[in-house]
């Protein structure tokens, strides 16, 4: 078999109105697994509808979609085992502590050894100080790590991240990016959404605009930067952006 | 599909309780205005009120029970509530878990916080001077139509829980079930009351269950009204739970 393997997520037509309101007018895409795909677009393009119907959430109205090769309507099972999704509210309960988060979502996806499991997380998401207490008391880039690190468990092919950074500082969202990065590493698929164009920047390999309820764009970084005039060279003083002089000052990371 | 529902309701379950156990004042609260309650009519209406029988505290401990059940299932909703709107329920649906076992653990939850309160305001009873010759079948009984009441109501209490829009609305659906008691014969008998209202104290479920339970705390006969009382219970339960059903099937593809 020399064939390209099948894409870890292929949407073909996708469409979904709510009442009169057209949402989704028919997406189309495909990502290459283990690749990071960024859906961009403003608020309320859609973004999050499509991240919801494909992780079962959400039943599309016509279209289809396939997930690590299931069928989201048909087997959605199946899609369940493949994927793990991160919604735009860090999903974690509060009046539990961070390792016993770690270990519900374990024992949900019935694995062994769930408390390994969870103190192997929070080592790798530097919350093992933390692990002891409440999740309500945690920050908000504590809180973001833990969802992530919750999203994790049972190593999913695939992972949607909705928004992983929107209201975050900056610092954490320097550490969010980090456990995204990671993941690809780890040869993960992640989708992620955003309304960032920076963190579209930083992270994906392909990025796809979704306006209007379409796909109006969709490629590599590269590739869209082709698509705007070319670039004409002018002398500007670098000022330091207050993100530098923030992070110089608070940060201890870079 | 069902092949984990056993197991990640038993994990979900566990974690509702730790909820509990964690903010014990949800019991305390419930069980705080039914003894108020107990309070207020032994010590102060008690005397006016001719029952007919002994002791007013025997007379009135079946309502209160009643009303700590009707109380404590507002705490149902609101946890439910709390889920949906924290995102935590998305995630539990966008996992390989058993579809029905988030329902089913708020309502187990629910029932051993109401058995909790419940035994809370029956050592409160005792204080104040409740006593019953029941026996063992008898107390049985009783326990079982407080535990069928209580899934009754705990399901009526899942479809706000499931379709609120605030927290208020969420719990607001108990306030009627609350007062439901003092239209039946929990506090007074049904016959010092006028012609409609006595009609409706009659035939509504909360005089049945009432009277079923005050039987079979004092020895007496229970006669028709306990298989009217059990009538009620698996009726409002089953239609509870086809409505809490068709409403989380709704919520989730």
């Amino acid at each position: 078999m020399t064939t390209q393997p099948a894409p870890a997520i292929q949407v073909c037509g996708l469409q979904k109105s709510y009442k009169e309101l057209r949402v989704l007018r028919g997406v189309d895409l495909e990502v290459a697994r283990g690749s990071i795909f960024a859906l961009l677009g403003s608020n309320g393009a859609g973004k999050t509808t499509a991240v919801r119907i494909l992780s079962t959430l959400l039943r599309a109205d016509a279209g289809t979609v396939r997930v690590n090769g299931f069928d989201v309507a048909t087997q959605a099972a199946d899609v369940r085992e493949s994927i793990s999704l991160t919604g735009q509210f860090a999903a974690v309960d509060e009046i539990l502590t961070g390792r016993e988060n770690l270990v519900l979502v374990a024992r949900l996806r019935h694995l062994k050894n769930p408390g390994e499991i969870a103190d192997d997380l929070l080592e790798r998401f530097s919350l093992t100080d933390a692990g002891g207490r409440r999740a309500a008391t945690y920050s908000g880039g504590m809180r973001r790590r833990l969802d992530i690190a919750m999203s994790l468990i049972g190593d999913p092919p695939v992972i949607f991240l909705d928004e992983p950074t929107t209201g975050l500082d900056p610092q954490a969202r320097i550490e969010v990016w980090q456990a995204v990065r990671e993941l690809a590493d780890r040869g993960t698929t992640v989708l992620l959404t955003t309304q960032y164009l920076d963190e579209a920047e930083q992270l994906a390999d392909r990025i796809a605009i979704l306006h209007e309820g379409r796909i109006v764009v969709n490629g590599t970084l590269a590739e869209l930067r082709k698509l705007l005039p070319p670039a004409t060279v002018e002398y500007v003083e670098k000022q330091p952006t207050l993100e530098d002089v923030f992070l110089a000052l608070v940060g201890t990371k870079g | 599909m069902s092949k984990h529902f056993l197991g990640d309701t038993t994990v979900l379950l566990g974690r509702s309780l730790r909820h509990i156990a964690r903010s014990p004042d949800t019991i305390i609260t419930t069980a705080v205005m039914p003894i108020a309650m107990m309070l207020m009519f032994v010590y102060v209406f008690g005397g006016a009120i001719s029952t007919g029988t002994g002791s007013y505290v025997n007379y009135l401990l079946p309502g209160i029970l009643l009303i700590t059940v009707a109380s404590g299932i507002a705490y149902t909703s609101y946890r439910l509530f709390m889920d949906m709107k924290g995102g935590i329920f998305e995630r539990f649906q966008s996992m390989p878990t058993a579809r029905s076992s988030v329902l089913w653990a708020h309502v187990l939850t629910s029932l051993v916080a109401n058995l909790v309160s419940l035994a809370v305001v029956m050592l409160v009873a005792l204080l104040m001077g409740f006593r019953s010759g029941a026996g063992v079948s008898a107390w049985l009984a009783v326990a079982g139509i407080l535990i069928l009441f209580t899934l009754a109501l705990t399901w009526i209490a899942v479809i706000p829980g499931l379709s609120a829009r605030t927290v208020e609305g969420a719990s607001a659906f108990s306030y009627p079930l609350i007062f439901l008691p003092f239209l039946s014969s929990a506090f007074v008998p049904t016959a010092t009351m006028p012609g409609p209202v006595r009609a409706f104290a009659e035939n509504q479920p909360v005089t049945s269950i009432v009277n079923a339970i005050r039987a079979l705390f004092t020895g007496q006969p229970v006669g028709a009204d306990i298989w009217v009382a059990l009538a009620w219970c698996a009726g409002i339960l089953v239609v509870a739970y086809a409505f809490a059903m068709r409403t989380y099937r709704r919520k989730t593809p």
